[in-house]
């Protein structure tokens, strides 16, 4: 860890650097120092935070203010602090954020163990934020009471993003660190592994925090060790019931989940872990609910050895096998702003072929026609309509990687695009369509609804899909921001 | 300004003229070129004719391994290559040929340099495919960010001020415009991927834009009309394999 008298500090109280006035100095960590700064045209509290960076030092502290250099400014909502701004190593390295009010969940460390009601609301809240970070394809990779605040309002905020993983960006830490960077204690056993891309990860810090929260106690205790470390991954903690006879099931039934050595065994997403802290009468209880001991040396052993051994795959029945090949069609808009309808339709059709190995897809678009000029003539503007309708629909199925035989694309002409669709599916045989509704449309109070249509006259399972409610927000702002530009 | 950058094209007509749209769709000020205009393609004379007008309007262009094949008949090249090859020489004008024979290397602008291959040696016309190949090049240069194609496939390198290499794979998927902020601390090698035959699973065409002022360059995927594409391949009577990997995006 870097020494914090060695480095000369680079910036003094009352300096300017881009317009961010230097006020005092309000922290001094080991990787940075954070600095209240104020700037004229800006009313939110700020920090400037500024990685500590002299000869000699380890690199990790650069590594990570790079990553929080690129991540900060990519993601939004109430879940993480806001950035107004970064600088570079190139002249002044730093990052400004929103100063919050408050203290970090650390300040907690003396009330432990806590309530079992408040604890489960406070893991509560951290899920959701995790939920929402992890829609925003970042793992935080370092989930401990330091790293959480709470706004006046009640949502846990989430900081530090300095180890940090960005689906969509290089991953500096990765290919720079062998070893595997983060808080012991809190540390999913696949980290130690090199795994950097799992999500679940994350649920198996928030588990290691709600059992010290609620038991006063580290379930794999606070060695800094490699060696100690790596215990986790075939040592399983004791269960919270041997430490506190009165602890409820529901929450242990939390806890040992969301602390299971393999991720698939863990909540799939913090948003079902979320929903079941919100609702703890409707856990499903299962075995792990009623442990008192941890598994048996035998079971260990078994773990410490056998490690790699895959789990047995389901068997398929015949019944199951028929019912796995339907034709699945999917109406698609091509226009430019449906994209992230069109996004949430390939969710949607993706689930489904996930489950069905054998089903096929036509991907159908209506080339809407005027009712007046019903003797189009095949001229080349229309041609090349058609021709780029048919590019961006089979574009839209690549990702699926579907052999050529089990896909189809079709754009087809119609004055009307509800009829022609439910045509196309009675012709067809289809057994599923899957269409996309649009939201507040003017055209769809002036004209009524494709979609409602559709599912009013199709004689098959439809699924209208509608963006996720983040998407259509980020597209909203979008478009208000290019208005704004123009 | 906002740079569009292009790379092996290969006289795929179609899908550089949708990447060409697209970029110009995204405001790009200037295009810059990689080479290999020519080779596997059935539209040389349009593609280099079409090199030749962007350079005249400000374009920069280098010259690729296939662009020199063209004029040097001892580059060595497997035997599908050399056979759209001599079939590509018959097809362009003496004017042409003598366009790619005095296209540079490489070309210096700023703090970027833009290369066919990599830096270290370019008219070897070595692979960038692992980091210690994007170490060298990075290590063989003084420019910050260096441009290459060749390999067909997006990828992006990092060095950092201790020397240690990072390595990326941008996402293919066309809902992502993929973007990173190519950080001022450390040297990058970004290799762009290919406009006419890409090869890494994703039939779409590349190309990406830099913006030289933000440092931040998006990797973008352009659907194009692949079946014209690959029948004019067919058509011409070059290798229909070649018009089959068109398809496939490999």
């Amino acid at each position: 860890m870097a020494n914090p008298s060695r480095g000369k500090p680079s910036i003094q109280s009352g300096e300017e650097i881009d317009g961010f006035v230097i006020g005092e100095r309000v922290h001094r960590g080991g990787m940075a120092t954070l600095w209240s700064v104020t700037h004229p045209g800006i009313a939110t509290p700020l920090l400037m935070k500024i990685p500590v960076v002299s000869e000699g030092e380890d690199p990790a502290a650069i590594v990570s203010f790079e990553m929080e250099q690129m991540i900060l400014p990519r993601i939004s909502g109430p879940h993480v602090p806001r950035c107004f701004g970064t600088g570079d190593f190139a002249r002044q390295p730093y990052v400004v954020i929103e100063r919050l009010p408050g203290q970090t969940l650390y300040a907690r460390l003396g009330d432990l163990p806590l309530g079992y009601e408040e604890a489960g609301s406070i893991a509560g809240k951290i899920a959701a934020a995790l939920a929402d970070l992890h829609r925003q394809n970042v793992i935080h990779h370092d989930i401990k009471p330091s790293s959480i605040m709470f706004r006046e309002t009640g949502e846990a905020v989430l900081i530090d993003f300095g180890l940090s993983h960005h689906n969509q960006l290089p991953d500096l830490l990765q290919e720079e660190f062998r070893v595997p960077f983060g808080t012991a204690p809190y540390m999913a056993p696949e980290r130690l592994l090199g795994v950097r891309d799992d999500p679940r990860s994350d649920i198996f810090s928030l588990g290691v925090l709600l059992y010290f929260f609620t038991t006063g106690v580290r379930p794999f205790g606070e060695s800094e060790t490699l060696r100690g470390m790596r215990r986790r991954l075939w040592r399983d903690p004791y269960p919270p019931r041997q430490l506190r006879a009165d602890y409820p099931p529901w929450l242990q039934e939390i806890v040992l989940r969301c602390l299971e050595i393999e991720p698939v065994w863990r909540y799939p997403t913090a948003s079902q872990l979320a929903f079941e802290l919100a609702h703890p009468d409707q856990i499903k209880l299962t075995a792990r609910s009623e442990r008192v001991r941890r598994d048996s040396l035998a079971t260990v052993l078994r773990r410490r050895f056998n490690r790699g051994v895959s789990l047995p795959k389901p068997k398929s029945d015949l019944a199951a096998q028929l019912a796995s090949g339907p034709i699945v069609a999917v109406a698609l808009d091509t226009a430019e702003a449906s994209g992230a309808l069109n996004e949430a339709l390939r969710v949607t059709a993706e689930r489904i072929l996930a489950t069905l190995p054998s089903a096929r897809l036509a991907c159908v678009n209506v080339l809407k026609l005027g009712r007046i000029t019903i003797d189009r003539t095949l001229d080349e503007q229309g041609y090349n309509k058609h021709v780029d309708r048919l590019v961006a629909l089979r574009h839209w199925a690549s990702p699926f990687k579907l052999d050529e035989s089990r896909l189809s694309v079709h754009v087809l002409e119609a004055i009307d695009p509800a009829a022609a669709i439910v045509e196309f599916a009675a012709i067809n045989h289809v057994d599923h369509i899957i269409i996309g509704a649009r939201q507040n449309s003017t055209r769809r109070t002036l004209l009524g609804s494709v979609s409602a249509k559709v599912v009013a006259e199709a004689t098959c399972t439809i699924t209208v899909v509608r963006p996720p409610r983040l998407a259509i927000a980020r597209d909203q702002e979008k478009r208000r921001d290019e208005r704004v530009s123009r | 300004m906002l740079l569009a950058v292009f790379a092996d094209i290969h006289a795929n007509r179609q899908a550089f003229d949708a990447c060409l749209k697209a970029a110009r769709a995204k405001g790009a000020e200037r295009i810059i070129l990689l080479g290999d205009y020519v080779g596997y393609g059935a539209d040389p004379e349009w593609t280099v004719d079409a090199v030749m007008g962007l350079v005249e309007e400000g374009a920069i262009a280098v010259r690729g391994n296939h662009d020199n094949a063209i004029g040097v008949a001892s580059e060595t090249m497997n035997a599908v290559a050399q056979a759209a090859i001599e079939w590509t020489r018959g097809r362009l004008s003496a004017l042409q040929r003598r366009f790619l024979a005095d296209l540079p290397l490489a070309v210096e602008d700023e703090d970027r340099l833009y290369v066919h291959s990599e830096a270290s040696s370019p008219a070897r016309w070595r692979y960038v495919q692992t980091t210690s190949d994007a170490a060298r090049s990075i290590a063989a240069t003084s420019a910050r960010v260096t441009f290459c194609g060749h390999i067909h496939a997006p990828a992006l390198y990092s060095m950092s001020s201790a020397a240690k290499m990072t390595s990326f794979v941008p996402t293919t998927d066309v809902a992502v415009q993929l973007f990173v902020q190519l950080l001022a601390g450390r040297r990058w090698l970004a290799v762009i991927g290919s406009v006419g035959q890409p090869r890494d699973g994703d039939p779409a065409a590349c190309f990406a834009t830099f913006d030289t002022s933000s440092g931040e360059i998006t990797y973008c995927r352009v659907p194009y009309d692949v079946e014209t594409a690959a029948n004019r391949i067919r058509e011409n009577g070059l290798p229909r394999w070649l018009a089959d990997r068109l398809l496939a995006g490999r």
